[in-house]
């Protein structure tokens, strides 16, 4: 394995920027406005990008066009643009009755309300007749911040990924967003799209190719593998570079896509490292970190730690502040890393 | 319960909103057109109308008020610390960090506050459920609940309405902030309701519609409603939006957005 030319992109990440104009992000540090985005204008370009080539994709909202950044699409094609008001679940069965009409309908409003609210119609008028219907869901997770609670979705995996004919994706940035959706409007098939509120750092290029079911590993590494998706991802590329100060050499893992879940990969790496930890902006119960146990007691039992939300409510503050809070932070997964390395018989630090 | 003088009356709902301006400045985030438009619909409800003892909040003798529509919280919130549930000086924790001004409302963590508020559509269910146990109870206790006009988009909003009316519950007063605006627009773009009166009607509710920012007809429709002993009352409260900062009045930007610093400096002045 070339780990020294593999460990760049995290190394890049969080290089030390200097300037003007330099945004702090809490908890990962100060970067130039401009290597930050938002996953949900990924979303917005994206499904404009598919649209200009697939004359059946249509969008509708529940009164949230702008937060899902979905000016541009009503504006460029408004007669495929539905107004639905403040209406989630009559919204989600009326797209599933397009399909037999052949239309690609892109469901859109906060994650708490779709695939929340809307949940049995997603089960039953979606999932069961398995209509190609694209749900998104944004402002999931505790980046959601302000609104607090009721607004951030801390479920949406779970109550998503036990859903037959249902694919489950979460984009780790704009740029992942944006290829997530081409992906999805390519894809014959009910697609939940799980989006952050929050800007996060652009981790992926162009050159960096979305595949669904397919894992990236982002960096490579021997001694543990640190696996995350959505915007937790930023915090795992950041603890690998605290764990290399300590002489561990982390693989880091982006699973954008949760269900199918890419089991060869994990396995592969779980193979050389023997241990992992799991990172999510979500329920520990349901999400990631589940998918992870259910897998590896299954196939290969080998010690997991896992780091997300804990059996809680989130709360009003800011993003950033409160990933910090309930322990979606560098320190905790570096903690936790040093935990499994334990259990799995290694050496904490070398 | 006293009736307060106009003057009065005036100084006071100019206050509430100078808090509802404070607070979402602080906060920096928030929801500023519903909540200054409800203030003479509140300001009347907790001085004039409601039974409830501040320092007794869980009296089970009071009236309650549940509010559906969460995200205006702040109006509830400056009138909850003016009637005396919790210090003033909490209002500018809001959406903070710890603060138990969540950005919509929690029940349990402050005094006065009895739904979690915020996903459109439930506070009303729940204010019809509470209302129809009273009524087999044979309580006297009123419910009253505040919901927003583009929330009456939701299905759920319908199933309540039907259900109160199948209960026959005089004790349940529904108060619609009728501001025609919602998120992505006016409501008669976004998803039309007129005739709202007429559907009111048809689903069984005593209807009255009234100018919502108006003291005397305010009055007017509470006794009304306090009067009806056989239906539910629906309150078609006609109301501006960012109502009292010129610059906020009818404008549907305002609805989720919050006050700058020079903002709020200029709309405080206005409240002067
Ligand atoms: C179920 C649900 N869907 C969407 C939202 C997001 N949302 C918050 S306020 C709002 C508009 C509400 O309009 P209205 O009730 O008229 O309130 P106003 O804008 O007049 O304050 C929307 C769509 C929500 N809170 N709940
Ligand atoms: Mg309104």
């Amino acid at each position: 394995m070339k780990e020294k030319n593999n460990t760049s992109r995290a190394e890049k990440l969080f290089a030390k920027t200097e300037g003007e104009n330099l945004k702090e992000v809490q908890g990962l540090g100060f970067f130039p406005v401009s290597s930050l985005g938002l996953i949900r204008s990924g979303f917005g370009k994206g499904i404009c990008e598919a649209a200009t080539t697939n004359k059946n994709i249509v969008a509708l909202t529940a009164d949230l066009r702008d937060s899902l950044k979905l000016g541009e699409f009503a504006k460029e094609f408004p007669e495929r643009y539905f107004e639905a008001g403040i209406c989630e679940q009559n919204m989600l069965s009326a797209a599933a009755g397009m399909t037999l009409n052949n239309k690609v309908p892109f469901v859109t409003s906060y994650a708490v309300f779709n695939p929340g609210r809307n949940w049995d119609q997603l089960r039953v008028s979606v999932c069961y007749s398995n209509c190609n219907v694209k749900i998104i869901g944004g402002h999931a997770g505790l980046g959601t911040g302000p609104d607090g609670a009721t607004h951030q979705a801390l479920e949406d995996m779970a109550i998503t990924r036990v859903l037959p004919n249902l694919t489950v994706i979460v984009p780790c940035d704009e740029e992942e967003a944006r290829q997530a959706t081409l992906a999805a409007a390519a894809y014959k098939g009910p697609v939940y799209l799980r989006l952050s509120r929050e800007k996060s750092l652009h981790i992926l290029t162009k050159k960096d190719t979305f595949q669904i079911g397919k894992i990236q590993v982002l960096e490579r590494g021997k001694d543990i593998t640190i696996i995350a998706c959505g915007l937790a991802l930023q915090f795992a590329l950041k603890a690998s570079l605290e764990l290399r100060k300590k002489g561990i050499s982390a693989e880091v893992l982006n699973c954008s896509t949760i269900k199918p879940f890419d089991e060869k990969t994990v396995l592969k790496s779980l193979a050389k490292t023997r241990c992992v930890v799991s990172v999510e902006e979500h329920q520990i119960a349901g999400g990631l970190g589940s998918v992870l146990a259910e897998t590896l007691s299954q196939k290969l039992p080998l010690p997991l730690e896992r780091v997300g939300v804990n059996d809680s409510f989130g709360e009003s503050g800011e993003g950033y502040e409160l990933l910090e809070k309930y322990g979606i932070s560098t320190a905790n997964i570096v903690k936790a890393a040093k935990k499994v390395l334990k259990r799995a018989g290694k050496k904490a630090s070398k | 319960m006293a009736i307060l003088k106009e003057k009065e009356l005036k100084e006071k709902t100019k206050e509430i909103r100078r808090s509802i301006i404070s607070m979402l400045a602080k906060a920096g985030s928030g929801h500023s057109a519903g909540a200054l438009g409800q203030v003479e619909l509140y300001t009347i409800l907790y001085k004039e109308v409601l039974k409830h003892n501040p320092k007794k909040p869980l009296d089970p003798n009071r009236d309650f008020c549940i509010v559906s529509n969460g995200h205006t919280c702040p109006v509830l919130y400056a009138t909850l610390a003016d009637n005396g549930y919790f210090p003033k000086k909490e209002l500018l924790t809001l959406r903070k960090l710890g603060s138990r001004l969540q950005g919509h409302p929690h029940k349990g963590l402050l005094p006065g506050v009895e739904h979690s508020g915020g996903p459109l559509g439930q506070g009303i269910s729940f204010a019809v459920g509470l209302a129809a146990s009273l009524r087999r109870d044979k309580k006297t206790n009123k419910v009253y609940c505040f919901v927003g006009d583009g929330e009456l988009e939701e299905g759920q909003c319908w199933e309540a309405l039907l259900f109160a009316a199948k209960e026959k519950l005089s004790n349940f007063i529904l108060i619609v902030d009728r501001n025609y605006i919602q998120i992505d627009g006016s409501t008669t773009q976004v998803l039309h309701l007129d005739p709202l009166d007429k559907k009111c009607e048809a689903f069984g509710f005593h209807t009255i519609s009234l100018d919502g920012n108006n003291p005397q007809d305010i009055r007017k429709a509470y006794k009304s409603a306090l009067q009806e002993k056989k239906r539910p009352t629906v309150l078609i409260a006609r109301t501006i939006p960012g109502k009292g900062v010129s610059f906020m009045e009818n404008k549907v930007e305002w609805h989720g957005k919050a006050p700058t610093k020079e903002e709020a400096e200029k709309a405080l002045e206005e409240l002067e």
